[in-house]
């Protein structure tokens, strides 16, 4: 078996599932989103928006797809990372910027949706 | 004919090249590969390639010919050539030892981990474990590989972590031990290969079925190993 800590669940089965998951939830945000874009989005106003994004139901939501970007995300690029960059500390750089750059839009994201 | 073969011998060259050879191809005939590296070789002995069975058996002449891999014995020229031109490299992902001819120890590494033997402990009641047609029918697609290396050298996610990826050869063959009826290790073969690396490196992008010179399907035994994973995991 071979081994790795840095990977999301440290089982092939577990990335590959949270992997497919992550996935249709921000295949089915991005349908709602577009949706309504679609229905609003030709004189949309500032009131609007903050009405449709302020709904709890949308909240909660969009809270699940911010968690479904930040799985798929790290399963995805640490991959990507892991079969292109084959110097270590290269790669332990790089995967720390994903990191961070997750964490902050994921705090970000909260403050967001739940901050006003 | 022109044959482009890539040439390297590590005692008098520096680095690999490219030697074009003008070959005069006998009229009214369709060669294999094989027999125009011969032909080659009759001239210049210098020219170094596997081979044995010349009939796409042993699985030695694995070579890369214009961009795909095959058995260079059962690879008809008409096939290949484009434009009266042929291009012959070794098998891609693997180091070079001289010429054609690569190392395939991560290969056979890759094959030894999956251990390739039926393990079962229970005494076997008669002189012989026997199968029902239908179990046996199950190994069908699977125990023809003759470990040729075309398919694995094929595919991205073996070049890229050769040390990690069983690879399309290996998990075609763990997949045959898991299929048999008689294997009694199932959990323990599973659990050698629930890991982010050694099957889910497939993206399925099927070069290996492509190039497969015995019509074998590694993704579809891949996409096997990987329901008997999940439905363990669930």
């Amino acid at each position: 078996m071979v081994t790795s800590v840095l990977n999301y669940g440290r089982s092939g089965v577990h990335d590959w599932i949270v992997q497919r998951f992550s996935a249709l939830v921000l295949a089915a945000y991005t349908l709602v989103m577009v949706g309504w874009l679609a229905m609003n989005g030709s004189d949309l106003t500032f009131l609007q928006w903050q009405g449709f994004m302020g709904q709890t139901w949308i909240r909660i939501f969009s809270l699940l797809a911010i968690v479904a970007m930040a799985a798929h995300a790290w399963i995805g690029l640490w991959t990507v990372a892991t079969d292109y960059m084959k110097h270590r500390g290269l790669r332990v750089g790089f995967l720390g910027l994903i990191a961070i750059s997750i964490f902050v839009y994921v705090v970000w994201g909260v403050s967001i949706l739940w901050g006003f | 004919m022109l044959i482009s073969i890539y040439r390297y011998n590590p005692e008098t060259d520096r680095e690999p090249y490219m030697q074009d050879i003008d070959v005069d191809m006998p009229e009214g005939k369709d060669l294999m590969v094989l027999d125009v590296l011969n032909l080659i070789k009759e001239k210049d002995e210098t020219l170094s390639y596997r081979r044995s069975c010349r009939e796409g058996v042993c699985g030695s002449d694995g070579m890369n010919m214009n961009g795909k891999n095959g058995l260079a014995c059962i690879t008809p020229i008409s096939e290949v050539a484009k434009n009266n031109k042929l291009v012959v490299r070794p098998l891609p992902g693997l180091p070079v030892i001289r010429d054609l001819v690569v190392d395939m120890a991560i290969f056979y590494k890759q094959y030894e981990r999956i251990k390739p033997y039926l393990q079962n402990t229970t005494p076997a009641s008669g002189r012989e474990r026997l199968q029902s047609p239908e179990d046996r029918a199950k190994l069908d697609g699977l125990y023809e590989c003759i470990l040729c290396a075309c398919c694995s050298t094929s595919c991205p996610s073996f070049w890229w972590n050769p040390e990690k990826f069983v690879g399309p050869a290996g998990l075609l063959q763990a997949y045959r031990f898991l299929a048999d009826n008689r294997d009694e290790a199932t959990s323990e073969r599973l659990s050698e290969l629930d890991d982010p690396f050694s099957v889910f490196r497939c993206r399925g992008i099927m070069n290996c079925v492509s190039v497969c010179p015995k019509g074998l399907n590694p993704t579809k035994a891949i996409g096997h190993i990987r329901d008997m994973l999940l439905s363990r995991a669930t």
